[in-house]
């Protein structure tokens, strides 16, 4: 029994989406069958893909931060997807927990991305059936690649090293490790899914010196003849 | 949510259909004399049998992959649209040997049909609750995950079908019976009132912002880039706009054709006018359902820069 997620550094995210790029790629000849878009090249393209990526500002000038958020599948332990399906289509695997979406039994009625509050599940234009996040359940136990290979593609895609893999049943791996040491948070924790991919949160740092500029005596001089003198 | 209009129709008809067969068969069983008469109960088992196939034909229309259709019954034991399909399939035969039945023994029915009619009428309404529950066992959709959905759903569809059942007896039989007027006016009611709390409740504040979702409890958060030139399944599904003063107006169309007219006609109609509150009544429902995914917000809307749904 294992817990297999992502942990998604939110401190060192440069948004360069290459993590979905790189999902896109493998992804489409990977087992789900392809990720096909609609009107690629032409006015209002559009498709599927299985993590997305949005950029935000927190908190208010000058004390702000741009954070890049990465979102894909979550493989949530409560997975509401799975539940509302009505054909059976969705599962979640009790091995390792991953949420996967059978395309031969999918009747394409997108009531599991309604149920998804995270946008993890896009319907496939061209096939009709649901698409999502497969963790690359394809490479991670595949024993032809190299060991440091078996990992989903965004994960050894990333030029910063903000995503990592693991498992989260185990205490002493890596991805429980961040967690514990820097303060992991759950997105949306409110509705009850229980994610098992978690964000660790920007360090703080100390905040840029500004320097207060004192006026000179003329300015000051300046300011009270025109605080003085209405125009 | 974006309006699919193969939804719309589908909720609307059958729910009309299935209140319908449930008043027909509860107002035969009680007694009701005007109900004593096999060309109505013939006429109205038939038409709902109508609407509610024509509901359920129309619902397949927005599945992707209607190919797989079929396996909808397979989760029965956790997803509620898989429900609804073996409620909708398992009233088939009961109202069809209703129907047969009143062909053959018109209104004087035997033991064995009076079941029928019964289970028909049970499964009808358990159908429709399962209707109302795949959109309330939503908790991504505030607007839907309440007891006031299920509550609307069953209200407006007896509202329909007792509209109907009215608008067939004073056709059939060129005058009004009071007790089914009576009960239509009561269902109108009922309906308005149920829906008027629906309206009054969703334009309360609640539910996960854009500050849960980020996970940035303590500061103001905004959205710099949605990460794509152009549209997504997301938000083509999710992101459904409508203008404020839309809405509004739609609202008091729905107001008016749904409840208001059929009200009026029935309090003060001839029997011609029967008809027309139930076509009216339609026509209000369908813009009711449209408004009811419209003014649905997702909570995907927060990840595209929603400060709240």
């Amino acid at each position: 029994m294992a817990k297999l997620g992502l942990v998604v550094d939110l401190d060192t995210c440069v948004g360069c989406h290459g993590c979905a790029t790189a999902c896109k790629q493998w992804n489409t000849s990977g087992t789900i069958g392809p990720l096909s878009d609609s009107d690629p090249y032409g006015r209002d393209p559009s498709g599927a893909w299985l993590n997305r990526i949005r950029t935000y500002e927190v908190g208010d000038t000058p004390n702000s931060k741009t954070v890049n958020m990465p979102m894909s599948c979550m493989h949530c332990e409560d997975a509401a997807c799975v539940t509302v399906c009505p054909t059976g289509a969705s599962y979640k695997r009790k091995e390792d927990g991953i949420v996967l979406v059978d395309q031969d039994k999918c009747m394409g009625c997108n009531l599991c991305s309604w149920a998804c509050p995270y946008g993890a599940r896009e319907l496939d234009p061209q096939q009709g059936t649901m698409k999502k996040c497969t963790l690359c359940v394809d490479r991670i136990y595949d024993e032809r690649l190299p060991e440091e290979e078996r990992k989903p593609a965004c994960v050894i895609t990333c030029p910063t090293k903000s995503r990592v893999f693991g498992d989260f049943d185990d205490p002493d791996s890596e991805v429980s490790k961040l967690v514990r040491e820097r303060g992991g948070q759950q997105l949306m924790p409110e509705l009850g899914y229980n994610p098992v991919n978690t964000y660790l949160p920007p360090r703080n740092k100390k905040a840029v010196e500004v320097y207060e500029v004192k006026p000179s005596l003329g300015k000051t001089v300046k300011q009270w003849v025109n605080k003085v003198i209405a125009r | 949510m974006h309006p699919a209009f193969s939804v719309l129709i589908f909720t609307v008809t059958s729910g009309a259909g299935y209140g319908l067969i449930t008043l027909l068969v509860l107002a035969q069983l009680a007694g009701l004399p005007a109900l004593q008469d096999r060309t109505l109960l013939l006429s109205g088992t038939g038409l709902a049998l109508a609407m509610i196939t024509v509901g359920l034909l129309s619902s397949t229309l927005h599945l992707a992959n209607p190919k797989n259709a079929w396996r909808a019954f397979a989760r029965f034991r956790t997803s509620w649209l898989s429900r609804e399909a073996v409620f909708a399939v398992l009233f088939y035969p009961v109202a069809l040997l209703y129907l047969f039945g009143i062909f053959r023994q018109g209104a004087e029915l035997n033991g064995f049909f009076t079941v029928c009619g019964a289970l028909a009428a049970g499964l009808a309404m358990v159908t429709l609750f399962s209707t109302s529950m795949i959109y309330a066992s939503l908790r991504t959709i505030r607007q839907w995950c309440t007891p006031l959905t299920p509550l609307n759903y069953l209200a407006l569809g007896l509202m329909s079908g007792a509209l109907w059942l009215t608008a067939l007896q004073a056709l059939l039989q060129d005058k009004l019976s009071p007790a089914l007027q009576g009960t239509a006016l009561g269902l109108v009611l009922l309906g308005t009132v149920a829906k008027l709390i629906y309206l009054f409740w969703i334009g309360k504040p609640a539910g996960a912002t854009i500050r849960t979702a980020t996970g940035f409890t303590q500061a103001s958060v905004r959205l710099l880039d949605a990460g794509h030139s152009a549209g997504t399944f997301l938000t083509d599904e999710f992101g459904y706009n409508v203008a404020a003063d839309k809405l509004l107006r739609l609202r008091f169309a729905m107001l008016g054709l749904a409840f208001l007219l059929p009200f009026l006609l029935l309090w003060q109609g001839p029997a011609l006018a029967m008809l027309l509150a139930a076509l009216l009544c339609m026509a209000g429902l369908l813009m009711e359902r449209w408004l009811f995914f419209a003014e649905a917000r997702h909570v995907v809307r927060l990840y595209h820069g929603a400060p709240r749904t």
